[in-house]
């Protein structure tokens, strides 16, 4: 598929001015903050050994986890190749249901169409189902702009949107949050809540549920994300916990569903796969406790008007990248946030986008352009572990490094001189190819016991880049002779 | 057999004792050690950096080098996974298809060294002795992308001497990650910090891996904060017999070619 089949002049990012998907901050920079956050560092240390571990007994369990990944990655590759088929099918079918379709290339006009649509029915409430793409395109801040009131029902986005914080974490968007802060918020912003409210879990849920019964009652507008859009029947589905999104997706007269162009799946069968890979690497259950499926309107039962927004918003830019185009393939599940060891120290406010974590790392800078997140691709150790739990095997590792060579090249093609690391790079691969040189920078390196003066570690303060290793370890004095310096002399014969 | 040692750019220039007790130990297991005076590097600290383009040279230089070998063993998982998984994508991505071809089939030769010990020669004791109590970490490279699996364990195990401590959260990366541990000070130290407090909790005398790069990290927050236990590199533990007890107990591989 190229731009042009889908009717856009060559292949934009997602737009600048709009949405959540860049930081203010680099990582390194916002995460030395997060670091010195002991009371962050605890809840999310705890929060995902949890999910790790349930996870991870959950998937056990399975004899033919390695095939369902296999086949989940396949089911996807297979999709994305022939993505505006199945899009335009998935168009056809809402169509023939009674919904309306509406094609969004980017946030801004997202936003316009589902603003108008509001506006239309005439309500100045929304109720929203838990969702990926509205909060990436800042859904909620254009229609409170529009004048219109917008009530999260998930529990965590409510506590997010009450303590007038933004989400940490893709499934849960307050894990950066433990129970007495949420019983602090709760007290402070719920009217009317018990002021004898406690930190026990059932009795701040029980809180939220009479806050959230009464929206749920009078909203005459839901707006929902999608888990996935099944193209063959023109079916939506929403897979949850809570029982909000149910409520959600049946109460209202009007339901608006802003869907990613990449949540399409061609047929029912696919679901039978992706149903079971999700939960498990979600919530580490072998079943959600909802899956809502809708398809168009009927009459008499439920919305009586739907309308499904697809939104591009930098994805084809993305299936336009080789290496890269395996990220669209991600389910939203979360098992790679929640086995990264950079996510669970620096938390997922670090990455400055509504997708955080891994798969964060490498979707954000592919949506908005490498440039607009070029300390993202840096934020892993590439230690793998994301890679290993993925439900859809997406090799986020490799798409790190490739990404990093995409940025390396574009600051070659931007500036005039190269970068003081391009000149080291470009000079120690010079002396790496030759072993003459290669050699001569060895014995460079030896230099180094001039500095250490006889002392088995090199000093503590040394100038950067060096010093971003010295500040918190030794770094040892070089040996006097290199092994194959030393080999070659003993073994010439 | 006749098998040619891969030093690694970082054990070569920074801790040649890794390699010394690499090539003692094959030798003492009655291989013929030759090592390539034209090697280098394998170009993992480029692809990783971004500077993919610049690493096509270093792995021209590094088949080059070691044209011809009959088998190649190195005592670290990350340069054997970027032999495997990144030398010939890069020279592909360059057009360089010929270049492709030689990395291939020079990775299909290349062995990590405790998987070349365990799985090609078959040994799990290689007949060393040392009389330490030992913790492993599983670096990252060689458990996710080499699959080592528990053939590093099932050396140690067989080590006369040695008290072998599991260590909690093992699989964790340790933070260092190449570049990263610069680039990412912060994060990379946090992640460090963790991994120092389950090898100190340990009360292990040892810290051991089968990476020189994790291992010059973990030991240089370790020596940071004068804890008394060390990182000592699988290769040294393994080379190590009776005859290199000395005074001062430090591990010098019995050489006996």
């Amino acid at each position: 598929m190229t731009a042009v089949d889908l009717g856009m002049p060559g292949l934009p990012h997602a737009p600048r001015g709009v949405g959540h998907l860049r930081g203010a901050e680099s990582f390194p920079d916002a995460a030395r903050g997060a670091l010195r956050n002991g009371q962050l560092r605890a809840n999310l240390g705890h929060a995902t050994s949890t999910i790790r571990g349930k996870r991870a007994n959950v998937v056990g369990e399975l004899p033919d986890w390695e095939q369902l990944r296999a086949a989940g990655k396949a089911l996807k590759t297979a999709t994305m190749a022939r993505l505006d088929e199945h899009l335009e099918e998935l168009e056809r079918q809402v169509t023939a249901r009674g919904g309306v379709v509406h094609w969004a290339r980017d946030a801004n006009e997202a936003n316009e169409i589902v603003t108008r649509l509001v506006q239309a029915t005439g309500t100045s409430e929304v109720v929203k189902v838990k969702s990926m793409a509205t909060q990436e395109i800042g859904l909620n801040e254009a229609l409170e702009a529009a004048g219109l009131d917008v009530f999260e029902t998930d529990l965590a986005e409510l506590i997010v949107q009450l303590g007038e914080d933004s989400p940490s974490h893709i499934l849960v968007p307050a894990i950066h949050k433990n129970r007495a802060e949420i019983r602090e918020i709760f007290a402070r912003t719920i009217p009317g809540v018990d002021p004898g409210l406690t930190d026990d879990p059932r009795q701040l849920a029980m809180a939220a549920r009479a806050h959230l019964r009464e929206r749920f009652l009078r909203a005459r507008v839901a707006v929902s994300g999608a888990n996935f859009g099944v193209a063959e029947t023109g079916t939506l589905t929403v897979v949850e916990s809570e029982g909000n999104g149910r409520m959600c997706l049946t109460l209202p007269e009007t339901l608006i569903t802003v869907m990613g162009i990449e949540k399409v799946v061609p047929t029912w069968r696919d679901l039978e796969v992706f149903l079971q890979l999700l939960p498990r690497s979600s919530t580490g259950e072998r079943m959600n406790p909802y899956t809502s499926a809708w398809a168009g309107v009927t009459p008499g039962d439920g919305p009586q008007e739907f309308h499904l927004v697809l939104l591009d918003n930098g994805r084809t830019a993305v299936l336009a990248d080789e290496v890269g185009r395996e990220a669209l393939h991600c389910i939203r599940c979360s098992a790679c946030l929640n086995v990264c060891p950079v996510y669970e120290r620096a938390g997922g406010h670090s990455y400055g986008s509504v997708y955080p974590g891994p798969i964060g790392a490498v979707l954000s800078p592919m949506l908005t352009g490498v440039e607009d997140n070029a300390s993202l691709p840096y934020a892993s150790s590439l230690c793998g572990a994301c890679y290993d739990v993925c439900p859809v095997a997406i090799d986020i590792p490799s798409i790190l490094v490739h990404l990093r060579g995409e940025h390396v090249e574009a600051v070659a093609r931007d500036r005039d001189r190269p970068t003081a690391e391009a000149v080291a790079f470009r000079g120690l691969a010079k002396a790496m190819s030759h072993p003459r040189l290669w050699h001569l920078a060895q014995r460079a390196a030896r230099l180094g016991r001039l500095v250490s003066r006889g002392r088995p570690t090199l000093p503590n303060a040394l100038p950067p880049p060096i010093s971003g290793w010295t500040r918190s370890r030794d770094l040892p004095t070089p040996p006097t002779k290199t092994f194959v310096q030393q080999w070659t002399e003993e073994h010439r014969s | 057999m006749k098998v040619a040692l891969f030093a690694t750019c970082l054990v070569d220039t920074m801790t040649p004792s890794v390699a010394h007790a690499t090539a003692a130990l094959l030798q003492r297991l009655g291989q013929e050690v030759v090592v390539p005076p034209a090697q280098a590097c394998c170009g993992q600290m480029h692809v990783n950096t971004g500077y993919r383009r610049e690493a096509v040279s270093i792995v021209a230089n590094h088949v080059r080098a070691f044209e011809g070998a009959e088998v190649i063993v190195a005592p670290s998982g990350s340069c054997v996974a970027s032999i495997h998984h990144q030398q010939a994508a890069v020279a592909r991505r360059a057009g360089d298809e010929a270049l492709a071809q030689a990395a291939e089939e020079l990775a299909g030769r290349t062995h990590e060294l405790s998987q070349f010990l365990v799985d090609v020669l078959g040994v799990t004791d290689v007949g060393a002795y040392y009389p330490h109590r030992v913790t492993y970490h599983p670096t990252c490279h060689s458990l996710r992308l080499l699959r080592v699996g528990d053939a590093p364990l099932q050396l140690l195990r067989a080590v006369r001497g040695l008290e072998l401590v599991e260590l909690p959260g093992a699989e964790q990366c340790c933070g260092f990650g190449g570049t990263f541990a610069v680039k990412n000070a912060d994060t990379s130290t946090a992640m460090l910090t963790d991994k120092m407090a389950n090898v100190l909790g340990t009360h292990a005398e040892v810290c051991t891996a089968g990476d020189a790069s994790c291992l010059m990290h973990i030991g240089g927050g370790l020596s940071r904060l004068r804890a008394g236990t060390r990182t000592v590199h699988l290769a040294e533990i393994l080379a190590s017999t009776e005859e290199a007890v000395t005074p001062d107990q430090k591990a010098i591989p019995a050489v006996t070619a």
